[in-house]
């Protein structure tokens, strides 16, 4: 079977352009961030931050930098409250499984979304073979929690809240402020985490205006390198660790820094937060005239999730019917656009994206959903070309369509 | 729940790209349609039967993922011209091999396009008011997939899907 990747790969030979829209899955790296990373592999800080050495003393000197960089883009007080862990899943596991576990004399119910990544839905069923009751707190059909729900699941049991900043599929800002406020007033005592990966480095973070214990940061998705995550975790914030090994600079997770990977998290970090209101206004125009471009061009297309200041400034998110999200994938690749779907497609188990049906969408509807990011190195050549082959691709795969018509 | 590779072999990418005898036939003898818009896998049959039992003309329709087109596009190609009675013993293994292999989440695919043809087979012999020997009035595993996929879509979006 692994031969003839070779000939998919070749079947894109001689397209006009490549424009790459898969910020959710996966993403290239900028030759500034690499380069940043470079010298931490061989020439700089090589060393193991715990041991009593230069390169040891170097690298310690590194990861403390990068952990008060990381603090004070997310307004935290201290270094101490910066976790790097290999990834938003490991992150994620952590914030949940850690949390809920140190503090189970206390309660034994968590709270969590309808929508959050499965990191977060998967690995409260870890909870769930523990004892613990988890509940799950619906969204309306734009994806906002609904907060009066929130109020009524929390009680004096519950340990732990985990809701998403801004959802990964169809970019909803949550109102997570009001949710900390709802949820310590019911039970003060309660936790608050929230998976920031889909907003850090694209909308303003500050923990303390916030009030949340708990943020998971990503590298990738503001286009830094793979492997690489943080979990803040407020000072006083009771959490214990997953994984057990050598302890070095990072409490909750053992085992020797990654310190190039962490520096070009950093140097994402920076780039990201250097021009963040110009990259946020760039990001946004680019976002609404592939989004609007869309809509207006192709019938049968829904939007999913909010509109404007309510949703984040890089997600495009758009149900096509009579077209089917896996074809679509494949269609707009042999054009050079490469996007990723909520279809059920890959499964053999049917269900398309839980995020779509959670905001009400029919599993139709859901099959033909496409996912689309923006960032600031998108140009409006680049969106041109998208908004050019994105409807002839969706009326190939319509015109073959049974679903249209029904059969004789 | 996991998402696995699809390296599709080029036969499929060839007939999804370019598939044949694709589209409705306004004359067809007989057609019928397996899976829904809710499985997110769904084909159409038209086929063109001449008085001796002979499939003239097959064309299709489809509404699912790279392999549901090409598994479809090829069951046309492989019947036409075939006696009915050849053409029902047509097996989806037969289906994967001639698009150069099917991953293994995909097997459905070639199972719901046999399950597809069986029924517009079955459709055939009802309209015509008779049962050949041959024909079993048992469904057999493709049509029962067919139903079952059917059946599991519509379970299940009324459970999760749409509110």
């Amino acid at each position: 079977m692994f031969e003839s990747v070779d000939e998919l790969i070749r079947a894109h030979e001689g397209i006009e352009r490549e424009v790459y829209l898969d910020l959710e899955n996966s993403s290239p790296i900028p030759m500034e961030i690499v380069e940043a990373m470079i010298p931490y592999f061989s020439e700089r800080a090589y060393g193991n931050p715990t041991l009593t050495h230069k390169p040891g003393w170097m690298a310690y000197e590194t990861i403390q930098k990068a952990s008060q960089q990381v603090a004070r883009y997310i307004g935290a007080a201290s270094c101490e409250e910066i976790n790097f862990t290999p990834g938003e899943t490991e992150s994620n596991n952590l914030a949940l499984v850690g949390t809920a576990m140190a503090n189970k004399e206390k309660g034994n119910k968590v709270v969590i979304s309808e929508i959050e990544p499965l990191s977060i839905d998967f690995s409260s069923k870890i909870l769930e073979r523990y004892g613990f009751k988890v509940d799950k707190v619906p969204v309306d059909g734009e994806g906002f929690v609904n907060l009066k729900k929130l109020s009524r699941i929390i009680d004096g049991e519950t340990v732990l809240v985990s809701i998403m900043l801004v959802n990964h599929e169809i970019g909803t800002i949550e109102p997570i402020k009001e949710a900390v406020e709802i949820a310590k007033e019911k039970n003060p005592e309660v936790l608050f985490h929230t998976d920031a990966s889909d907003a850090y480095g694209k909308i303003p973070i500050n923990v303390k205006e916030l009030g949340v214990d708990l943020i998971t940061l990503n590298s990738y998705k503001i286009l830094g390198p793979r492997g690489i995550s943080a979990l803040y975790v407020r000072e006083g914030a009771k959490v214990e660790r997953l994984l057990e090994g050598q302890l070095g600079t990072q409490r909750l997770w053992p085992g020797v820094e990654n310190i190039p990977l962490v520096m070009g998290f950093l140097k994402a970090s920076e780039l990201a937060f250097k021009n963040l209101e110009e990259n946020v206004s760039h990001m946004t125009r680019l976002r609404d005239r592939l989004m609007n471009g869309i809509l207006e061009e192709i019938s049968d297309a829904l939007l999913n999730g909010p509109k404007e200041d309510k949703r984040a400034p890089d997600n495009v998110n758009i149900s096509f019917l009579h077209c089917e999200g896996e074809s679509l994938t494949i269609e707009l690749s042999l054009k050079g656009v490469y996007v990723s779907s909520g279809s059920a497609c890959t499964r053999r188990i049917l269900q398309p994206s839980h995020v779509m049906t959670a905001i009400g969408r029919k599993f139709e509807e859901a099959h033909g959903s496409i996912l689309m990011k923006v960032t600031r190195y998108h140009t409006d050549e680049d969106l041109k070309y998208v908004l050019k082959v994105f409807p002839e691709a969706v009326e190939r795969l319509k015109a073959m369509s049974p679903t249209k018509g029904g059969v004789n | 729940m996991s998402r696995s590779p699809l390296p599709y072999s080029s036969k499929i990418l060839e007939l999804f790209r370019n598939p044949k005898n694709l589209g409705r036939m306004e004359d067809a003898t007989v057609s019928a349609v397996a899976g829904s818009p809710a499985c997110g896998d769904m084909i159409a049959f038209y086929l063109k039967i001449t008085e001796d039992e002979i499939i003239e003309k097959a064309t299709f329709e489809s509404y699912g993922c790279a392999a549901n087109i090409a598994t479809s596009s090829i069951t046309t190609e492989m019947i036409k011209g075939k006696r009915i009675e050849d053409a029902w013993k047509v097996s989806w293994k037969e289906i994967a091999d001639q698009v150069g292999g099917l991953p293994t989440v995909k097997f459905h695919c070639g199972i719901l396009a046999v399950g597809a043809l069986r029924r517009a087979i079955r459709e055939y012999y009802k309209k015509k008011g008779e049962k050949p020997s041959w024909l079993s009035e048992e469904i057999s595993f493709e049509e029962k997939h067919a139903l079952e996929e059917e059946e599991l879509a519509k379970t299940l979006s009324k459970k999760i899907g749409g509110k």
